[in-house]
């Protein structure tokens, strides 16, 4: 394969340009610029994560802004095209599952009919259907993440929008079959980089690690930023990552700290297929703030697994954020919540409404809760936001208004200021939060064949579609 | 005497790794001061266990890495991120008690 000959010669390079941390999260214009002036081979950029929590992949909804992730993709999309060079989007629309990845197609169409642009679309899906998971878990297949508890059939089926990280496979699979857009489901964040060198012969260790970081592009150079773009030029035995903002540098210190960021152990980081191994690496620097990175291995381990995600549906919030000023009511603190939950739990159970109430008590252990050491109150105010939830928005709305008005009135050893308890800087007071979400599935799943996932292709000619 | 950590460290952070875990990054200054932390021992399992008030079984991992000159500590989250009674999605403001190490 010409390709692979390509990479044998060591003055060959394959350069990527990665546009943003999370698309969306914008770039400077200046910046990108300069990433195409390098004559980029692939632009790419990773668009999720699951660390904005659960809601985003149960409620089906993008976790960054819609005019933001097209005015990102407007740049990439015509960059790409008039270049003639493919863009890769990972984890479309931050949990990648059907409508996150629907909603990114739609984005990416209006783009093409708006700047009559010209090329065929990949769409990569990362469901997965549950009797498909049913039947792994039946063989015992299915293994749990650390801490997690081992999935079973009840959590398997209450779950929403299933969906796994996809490897550097199915973006391959897209490539080769002629599309120059690839948009993915879930995916594996460095595959959005790796995926097309590894596919051209240069080494997967080092791919896979350049996508490692570029996946959060600039977030690895100093000043870090998660809206700027990052270059990268992979060569046969190294890659070389380079700032495209003269504000920013890459050190050797920023990128190997950036090796760290997120992951539990540093030397070893695990993806699908294999893992990637950093005890021989090592980084340099190079002139002009540039970082020269050697020595990553990719190693399979054992049969390919992919790692799922689901959330279940928990119910529905609502909130009320107040505060208090005296001094008596804050050191009485602890009696006094017990004492508003307990009464608010009889009413419920009377009235046969369901729900559970938290107390966020900042100034106290608002921010740390259960880790929180430091037992003493120093502060002289304190925040309190009540949070409800129950199986409809409505009860939530029950349970949070009369936890309110409960803890307003609530008489407590020593009161004197007995006009009410709260101050509330709102009015209304309370505020619908919608749907609540928890994760459930958490776990590896044995696949038979890497690039098993559905690519749907688009042909997008002057951004009508066509045959 | 006893010095703070701040006296050796130029950063230390807090984030998830994954929903279920949360991992703090100690940064160290330069080389010698990595050295003694990794040679004295500084920061144990037993240790962390007690500052966070989490069982010792709690605390997965203590990770040296060379190459940042830094140290990396990751344990089990109290709750999955986003379960009832969370108070930090991220994991980003979980820092704060080791700022009291002192060597």
């Amino acid at each position: 394969m010409a390709a692979r000959k390509r990479a044998k010669n060591p003055h060959k390079e394959f350069r990527v340009l990665s546009a943003t941390a999370i698309l969306g999260y914008g770039f400077p214009e200046s910046s990108f610029r300069e990433g195409l002036r390098r004559r980029p081979h692939l632009i790419g950029a990773d668009a999720g994560s699951t660390d904005p929590g659960p809601y985003y992949l149960g409620a089906g909804k993008s976790f960054t802004d819609r005019a933001a992730v097209k005015r990102d993709l407007r740049f990439m999309l015509t960059a790409g095209v008039r270049l003639g060079i493919p863009v890769v989007v990972g984890s479309a629309g931050g949990s990648g599952a059907r409508p996150h990845v629907d909603w990114c197609e739609e984005i990416i169409r209006e783009i093409a009919g708006e700047e009559r642009l010209t090329f065929q679309l990949g769409v990569i899906y990362a469901d997965v259907a549950k009797d498909r998971v049913r039947r792994h878990l039946r063989r015992g297949e299915i293994v749990p993440l650390t801490y997690v508890p081992p999935l079973t059939e009840d959590a398997l089926d209450a779950s929403v929008h299933l969906v796994c990280q996809m490897g550097v496979e199915p973006i391959q699979k897209a490539l080769a079959a002629g599309c120059q857009v690839v948009l993915a489901g879930r995916c594996y964040d460095p595959a959005v980089f790796a995926a097309l060198p590894i596919m051209l012969g240069y080494d997967p260790g080092l791919a896979i690690h350049m996508g490692k970081i570029l996946e959060c592009a600039a977030i690895a150079a100093t000043p870090g930023s998660g809206a700027d773009c990052a270059f990268a030029r992979l060569r046969e035995d190294a890659f070389v990552l380079e700032s495209l903002n003269p504000k920013r540098r890459f050190t050797k210190v920023s990128t190997a700290a950036h090796t760290l960021y997120e992951k539990t152990d540093p030397y070893h980081l695990p993806g699908p297929g294999g893992a990637l191994d950093l005890t021989g690496c090592s980084f340099r620097e190079l002139p002009g703030g540039k970082v020269e990175v050697r020595g990553s291995r990719h190693v399979k381990t054992g049969p390919y697994h992919v790692k799922l995600e689901g959330v279940r549906r928990v119910g529905c919030r609502t909130i009320a954020v107040a505060g208090t000023r005296d001094p008596v009511m804050i050191r009485e603190i602890d009696g006094i919540l017990s004492g508003v939950q307990a009464q608010v739990k009889d009413i419920l159970k009377a009235e046969k409404v369901e729900g559970r109430v938290v107390f966020h008590v900042y100034g106290k252990n608002g921010v740390m809760g259960a880790l929180e050491p430091e037992t003493r109150i120093r502060g002289h105010e304190l925040g309190i936001v009540i949070e409800a939830v129950g199986p409809t928005q409505a009860e939530a709305d029950s349970v949070c208004s009369l936890t309110r008005s409960t803890l307003l009135h609530y008489g407590y050893p020593g009161r004197i200021a007995t006009a009410g308890n709260l101050a509330l800087p709102f009015s209304p007071s309370d505020a619908r939060m919608g749907e609540v979400f928890e994760f459930s599935v958490y776990h590896l799943m044995p696949l038979a064949r890497p690039d098993d996932f559905p690519v749907r292709t688009v042909r997008l000619r002057g951004g009508k579609e066509s045959r | 005497m006893k010095r703070p950590i701040t006296a050796a460290a130029k950063v230390i952070r807090s984030k998830n790794s994954g929903p279920y875990e949360l991992t703090l990054d100690i940064l160290f200054k330069d080389r010698a001061h990595f050295e003694l932390f990794r040679r004295r021992r500084i920061i144990t399992k037993r240790k962390i266990a007690a500052l966070y008030k989490r069982p010792v079984a709690d605390i997965l991992k203590i990770v040296y890495f060379e190459p940042s000159n830094a140290l990396k500590i990751t344990l089990r989250r109290p709750i999955p991120s986003g379960d009832a009674g969370e108070t930090d999605i991220y994991g980003a403001q979980q820092h704060a008690p080791l700022l009291s190490l002192t060597y």
